[in-house]
């Protein structure tokens, strides 16, 4: 059986979450193929997301390695990615990374959005399973990441923001 | 064909030149689509993009001249993330606005080649910081007004404008949280913290106005659906910001108003001068430069 455009996109790995394909991620919104080649659509998951450069390149790449010819690689913005898109499987792989996977996204409700002064949602250790564990630094080492550690069994460890 | 250099499939270009500065990358919109609304005019909305897109462009490199400066490494790390998020919001808005003026600038050209008087960013998004406490005091009442407009703008008649605040939202709601956190921990912190925030709550005050004055560009693009007015954002700012400084046992915070600048039309504090200096010195002095 040949791979369709569809699955050779879907299996292409995210360049800063190597546990993850871009299927996985969420961020693969169309691909279309027809006589004048592949058509595909992504999204970013933040605005100022350096690898969509790297990604729209590695896309085509595998493309070509595939046998397609010509490619195309579009970006769209709306609907913007949430967190929410990250598929189970995707979520169990960042456990298994030691990568807290996201909880539900914050459903905004019309009106001001709540100005967040400490209270967080609570987030399991990926590593002991401990319930509840505490923010070390609001950003990590890229945007959609934070650093937390466990009381328990004081590990640090990353946490995929829900957005 | 494949590409043996995974450097090579990043770019389109033929040739093995590098940018030396600015993204050396195509339209970061690529493929979405640059109609605009009926009845918009081009210039308006361009001048409109340029305001957000400057706001962002300028206040995301004051923020990266903390990276090596920052207290700890983590809020280091946090610095020039939020930093990354404006700037991305800054290519979107900036790219948008070469489209709609029609003038074949795109996100390099308008960010690299235009002089200080041409920049439409709040006067609040170029002044220099003193110390921690102004970094993070700026920041919060930048997120606190920008994280109200970019919700305004969700519903905005332009679908990329609509797309770009939509996407903002999400992030700046992040800044917010971040600094608003910071202003709370030194207001209400040691003798020493409180005194430096006191300082940087103070400085800012005179740079309020101009965030909440109204422009002829942007009240056209209102009344048209595309634009938010920003006396509208007035009552939700002061709630917000006021319930941060008396959480930081700071409050209330002060009402008065003092006259506001005019970023918007161009005119500006040194502040930006020495931001383009080093923002622009490159572009300037090896003009299409690469390696």
């Amino acid at each position: 059986m040949t791979a369709t455009a569809a699955d050779v996109v879907a299996a292409v790995v995210d360049p800063e979450l190597p546990m993850l394909t871009l299927a996985e991620l969420g961020i693969v919104r169309e691909v279309r193929q027809d006589d004048d080649g592949v058509l595909v659509t992504i999204t970013p998951t933040y605005s100022g997301c350096p690898a969509m450069e790297t990604i729209r390149g590695d896309i085509r790449v595998a493309l070509r390695r595939a046998g397609f010819g010509r490619a195309e690689v579009r970006t769209v913005l709306a609907p913007a990615w949430t967190t929410d898109w990250i598929s189970e499987t995707g979520k169990r792989k960042l456990a298994e990374a030691g990568i807290a996977p996201p909880g539900a996204a914050p459903v905004r409700a019309a009106g001001p959005i709540p100005l967040t002064l400490g209270v967080r949602t609570a987030v399991a250790c990926p590593r002991c399973g401990q319930p509840s564990t505490e923010v070390l630094a609001a950003f990590g080492a890229t945007a959609c990441r934070e650093l937390r550690r466990c009381p328990a069994c004081r590990e640090p460890f990353e946490h995929v923001r829900e957005i | 064909m494949a590409f043996d250099d995974a450097y090579d499939a990043l770019t389109d270009h033929e040739d093995d030149a590098r940018w030396a500065y600015g993204t050396g990358f195509s339209d970061p919109l690529a493929g979405v689509s640059s109609e605009l609304p009926d009845g918009v005019d081009r210039d308006d909305l361009a001048a409109y993009c340029l305001m957000l897109g400057d706001d962002a462009l300028i206040l995301s490199h004051r923020l990266q001249q903390w990276v090596t400066r920052a207290p700890e490494l983590e809020d280091e790390l946090a610095i020039a993330n939020i930093a990354l998020d404006l700037l991305g919001q800054a290519r979107l808005l900036l790219t948008r606005a070469g489209e709609a003026e029609g003038r074949d600038r795109d996100e390099d050209d308008l960010a690299m080649r235009r002089a200080a008087p041409e920049f439409r960013n709040v006067v609040l998004a170029e002044r220099g910081d003193d110390d921690f406490a102004h970094l993070v005091a700026r920041l919060c009442v930048f997120s606190v007004w920008r994280l109200e407009l970019l919700q305004h703008l969700c519903t905005s008649r332009d679908p990329m404008l609509a797309a770009i605040a939509a996407k903002g939202v999400k992030e700046v709601t992040y800044h917010r949280d971040y600094a608003a956190q910071w202003v709370v921990r030194l207001g209400d912190g040691t003798q020493l913290s409180r005194q430096r925030m006191v300082a940087a709550v103070a400085a800012l005050e005179p740079l309020l106005g101009e965030l909440f004055q109204p422009h002829p560009v942007v009240t056209r693009l209102a009344e048209s659906g595309v634009a938010v007015d920003p006396g509208s954002l007035r009552e939700a700012f002061d709630q917000v910001w006021g319930y941060v400084l008396t959480t930081a046992t700071l409050g209330p915070a002060s009402s008065s108003r003092s006259p506001a600048h005019r970023g918007r039309d161009g005119v500006h504090t040194p502040g930006l001068l020495e931001i383009l200096d080093e923002m622009q010195g490159l572009a300037r002095a090896l003009p299409g430069g690469s390696w």
